[in-house]
């Protein structure tokens, strides 16, 4: 029985890394910035969210959500009461977003109206890593909860982010939150991340954040697309 | 726990392949898995088995190519080796902000197929 080696060499994420470039064109045409938010569950994302939302809103800058949850539409709901283009994407079961689901939930949508799209991923330090969702920045948020090391366990996800959010440093006292080690390790995993430290109870650093956006935001605007990595 | 999303699109991708090229049956499967890919590996084979049934791959043997990180060193102006995940600095000048050029890959390399 003959046998024979047939060289393959392609991405097993090849269709979703496509679909992702393509959605991140259809962004920049549209003159909008799209920010993945990735974190474990529980650090705060959703209401991170809300306070920036509510803070764009009053100085009109108009923002959609798409937001991921394995069930309930809560999160929905809650990001819902800041006045602006909630969808919600229930993966039921799924740990992860993918480009092909983003891109189903934006039917209907008029882009060109809107400067930022912010997509809530499902809770979860592992499995959004490898997903490219089109996304021209890629939030990671480190609760001030959840121990200073999670970036040294979970680096294929911290090494992916543009930026790093820390949250709820309302708590640190509480937390008995080492600041200097979670820095000192965010840095070990992506030595060149962005860190804002942030407290959407008492609105601390969401200035500092809204800047960021605006400027990642005309950034990707003047970029042009990479060429696919191998 | 995305690894059987993975497995089965490596094994659509496999069995497509192989096909294209009048296999019959696939013997192995070979994976470049970068070391910041995100995959783990114990559940990789636990998805592939269950995603190869009643395909040209049941039967077949994974076998994980591990590709360490590499980054470029915007100081030294070369690929360099970091010393582990938890240290991605150049290892030779310390500079930060090197891009990284290999340790995303979750790729299929090739196939050992019988015709």
């Amino acid at each position: 029985m003959p046998a024979r080696i047939l060289e393959i060499r392609r991405s097993v994420l090849n269709e979703n890394d496509r679909r992702a470039r393509v959605l991140r064109a259809e962004f920049r045409e549209a003159g909008l910035l799209a920010v993945n938010l990735v974190s474990s569950p529980g650090a705060g994302k959703t209401s991170l969210l809300v306070e920036t939302l509510r803070r764009l809103s009053s100085a009109h800058v108009p923002a959609a959500v798409i937001a991921g949850d394995v069930e309930t539409d809560n999160d929905a709901r809650r990001l819902a009461s800041a006045g602006c283009p909630v969808r919600q994407i229930e993966t039921h079961g799924a740990c992860h977003l993918d480009a092909a689901m983003i891109a189903r939930r934006l039917d209907g949508w008029n882009l060109e109206t809107f400067d930022y799209l912010f997509i809530e991923n499902v809770g979860n330090l592992v499995c959004p890593a490898g997903y490219d969702l089109g996304e021209g920045l890629r939030a990671v948020i480190l609760s001030v909860a959840e121990g200073e090391d999670k970036p040294l366990k979970y680096p294929a996800l911290f090494h992916s982010a543009d930026v790093v959010l820390v949250s709820k440093i309302d708590l640190a006292g509480p937390c008995e939150f080492d600041r200097e080690a979670a820095l000192r390790n965010i840095r070990a995993v992506r030595p060149d991340a962005a860190v804002i430290e942030t407290s959407a109870r008492t609105g601390a650093g969401l200035d500092a954040w809204l800047e960021h956006l605006a400027a990642a935001r005309c950034r990707f605007l003047t970029e042009k697309e990479a060429p696919p990595c191998v | 726990m995305h690894e059987l999303s993975i497995a089965r699109e490596l094994v659509r991708m496999a069995e497509e392949a192989a096909r294209a090229n009048g296999a019959r049956k696939v013997r192995e499967v070979r994976l470049r898995l970068g070391a910041l890919s995100g995959v783990m590996e114990e559940a990789l084979l636990l998805g592939y088995e269950a995603a190869c049934r009643d395909t040209l791959l049941e039967g077949s043997r994974l076998v994980i190519e591990p590709a360490p990180v590499r980054i470029h060193c915007p100081r030294c102006r070369r690929d360099v080796e970091p010393e582990g995940l938890q240290l991605m600095y150049c290892p030779v000048c310390g500079a930060a902000g090197g891009t990284l050029v290999q340790g995303r890959e979750i790729e299929l390399a090739a196939l050992e197929i019988e015709r």
